[in-house]
């Protein structure tokens, strides 16, 4: 009953008008931006920051998710359309979908994604509005050496779920954590490795990082490429499912919707890997696996409802125990912060209608979403027909203004310039930076919850292992680890992401 | 001894040089105790880190075979960056009108499809546009013309 009642709470903040408002405009820019080729919503996300700063925290916060998932509704829309993601957790969408769509089954394809990331949208809502609680709760047991243990999972999930090489995933995550050691130390006040710039003296900023890492020298990647989109010219009609369809789509969506709802919990999880995951597992169940690959619609509806679940619920760790679990996460924790918030179950408790808004918000921006797509779909495939030599040059454009704007530094643009190398050089090496990205935002907290631990038990790190939840924590880790490390599960994880 | 496979080779440079740089560069700071830890602990256990994993790579990229890294034209990268720096340089004392627009007209190079007239007219409609939505709309202090 206190769910209902809490959900009431937040119904009745983000039912407001401009609210309301407010989340229509976050869920169409982002399907806007989702919707570029080869513009991800990390970067949709970094972009489009500036226009939140002038709002009052709710009503950002609302229309910040609102802009991801409508990216990654858009960035479906792409897969289907064109066979080319918008971004990596619709790689997988566009296997069948493309396939349906050449078949002139382009309508329903898009129904079922939008259908399925509803119903997905919905269960996941309620997850949160359940589990978010009790996990809360279970967070005032916390102190330093528990929440170091936590992030030390994290990053060690990162690795293991990270694509390519685990060896060079350690390898980008302790890069990441060095280059969040750059600025003031906040224990002893010591300014390190800024080179003596005073504009380095609070970090390197994390919109300069995501944008130079994910936005920037993605277009660049994309520009080396020859451009050869084919946009089907048949236009999209027949929007609707037949009910034999949906039949066989809803399994589907609801075991994609429990798969990402797990996934999206755990740290360095989230959207990508659930989309995946909800693929191998409809392929493996179907007693026909052959129709894969080529048009099948449990092909499409899983992997988009696990990808709109487990972005929702990787939600849970970051309002809970304030700890992002994925790139974007660190990203909506950056906009927090700005906004004077700081994620965690205190929000939870002393400002109740903040997170009930922002739960009850996500529902009401996957109801938009379903409503306001479906019709909308000529726009986005005009959207899709604009050259990509006349979109790449606002992009960068607004990348530009999402950096400079965030502290009227121009010195913050020449870094991105900077961290674009870095990041173009981490493509071509095949360096993953997601986990370079979490590495970064996790590397102050984990270094402080390190020391505060270790003044606690005066240097004895068995304080680790001596408290019980820390050690639970810690042995999930370790069981992680040696998943890695067996050669079975290797070939199977392998597997995975080849396919 | 040859080198196998030149993007792990790399890679594992890329992390030794970070590395060592964090070990150059982070040489002056205390490093204390494991009970009091210094501002110099953290750094110094990350650096190491990152070298040891630089050395597993390398030495991995000497005995596994793999492919090398993909050659692409510099042009998009170089044009990018430079396009980038011309906004950063411009925009506080040209203004953000004349910032987007070089960034456009700049930015534009990088793809040898881009039409001379098209990206003319893409640059003072993207100016016009920025400056509606991000000064007038949202107003955000941006200053719009040459100081």
């Amino acid at each position: 009953m206190e769910v209902l009642n809490n959900l009431g709470t937040g119904f009745s903040a983000a039912l407001t008008l401009s609210d309301l408002g407010f989340c229509l405009l976050g869920v169409l820019l982002g399907t806007l931006v989702g919707v570029l080729p080869g513009v991800g919503p990390l970067a949709t996300i970094a972009m489009l920051l500036p226009i939140t700063f002038g709002l009052d925290p709710l009503p950002a916060l609302i229309m910040l998710s609102g802009i991801y998932y409508g990216s990654q509704y858009g960035g479906s829309t792409t897969a289907i359309l064109v066979n080319m993601p918008g971004e990596s957790s619709s790689v997988v969408t566009c296997i069948d979908g493309y396939q349906m769509a050449r078949q002139g089954r382009a309508g329903p394809a898009l129904a079922v994604a939008a259908i399925g990331s509803f119903i997905a949208g919905c269960i996941a809502t309620l997850a949160i509005a359940v589990f978010g609680p009790v996990l809360a709760a279970f967070s005032q047991r916390f102190s330093a050496p528990e929440y170091f243990s936590l992030m030390l999972f994290g990053l060690i999930s990162a690795v293991v779920l990270a694509r390519g090489s685990v060896i060079k995933a350690v390898g980008m995550i302790l890069l990441g954590l060095l280059l969040g050691q750059i600025g003031t130390d906040i224990s002893s006040g010591v300014v390190r490795y800024t080179m003596g710039v005073p504009e380095l003296s609070d970090g390197i900023g994390f919109v300069p990082l995501a944008l130079g890492l994910f936005g920037l020298s993605e277009i660049i990647a994309n520009l080396e490429k020859p451009a050869r989109r084919s946009i089907l010219s048949t236009s999209v009609s027949g929007l609707w499912l037949r009910w034999v369809e949906f039949k066989s789509a809803l399994p589907a969506i609801l075991r994609g919707t429990a798969l990402g709802s797990v996934l999206g919990i755990l740290p360095g999880g989230g959207a990508v890997l659930s989309a995946f995951a909800a693929y191998t597992l409809e392929k493996k169940l179907a007693k026909d696996p052959s129709r894969f690959g080529r048009g099948a619609i449990e092909g499409v509806a899983a992997p988009e409802a696990a990808n709109n679940a487990g972005s929702q619920t990787s939600f849970i760790p970051l309002l809970t125990l304030g700890i992002p679990s994925n790139a974007i996460m660190a990203l909506m924790m950056g906009a927090m912060m700005i906004q004077g918030i700081a994620p965690g179950a205190r929000v939870m408790e002393a400002r109740p209608e903040l997170f009930w808004g922002l739960v009850a918000s996500m529902w009401i921006g996957n109801l938009l979403l379903l409503i306001i797509n479906l019709p909308l779909i000529g726009v986005w495939v005009w959207v899709l027909r604009i050259p990509y030599r006349l979109l790449f040059p606002a992009v960068i454009v607004f990348c530009c203004i999402g950096v400079y704007s965030l502290n009227n530094s121009a010195f913050e643009v020449l870094l991105t310039v900077m961290l674009t190398l870095l990041g173009y050089a981490c493509l071509k090496l095949d360096c993953e930076p997601a986990p370079l990205l979490l590495g970064f935002v996790l590397g102050g907290p984990l270094e402080e919850n390190l020391r505060r631990a270790m003044l606690f038990s005066k240097g004895d790190p068995i304080i680790f292992v001596e408290r019980p939840i820390s050690a639970v924590i810690l042995a999930f880790a370790a069981l992680l680890l040696l998943m890695v490390i067996l050669p079975a599960v290797r070939r199977g994880r392998e597997r995975a992401f080849v396919e | 001894m040859a080198i196998r496979n030149l993007k792990d080779f790399l890679s594992g440079a890329m992390f030794i040089t970070f590395g060592a740089l964090g070990l150059w560069f982070g040489r002056g700071y205390t490093v204390g105790t494991t009970f009091q830890m210094g501002p110099g602990y953290f750094p110094l256990v990350l650096s190491i880190g990152l070298i040891a994993i630089g050395l597993i790579v390398v030495v991995r990229s000497l005995a596994q075979t793999g492919d090398a890294p993909e050659r692409g034209s510099l042009r998009p990268l170089a044009v990018v960056l430079c396009a980038v720096t011309a906004f950063g340089l411009l925009v506080e004392f040209a203004g953000l009108i004349a910032a987007v627009a070089v960034t456009v007209l700049v930015g534009g190079l990088a793809s040898l499809e881009s039409r001379r007239l098209e990206l003319a007219i893409l640059a003072v409609g993207t100016a016009v546009f920025c400056a509606a939505l991000f000064v007038y709309g949202l107003g955000l202090p941006i200053p719009l013309w040459p100081r």
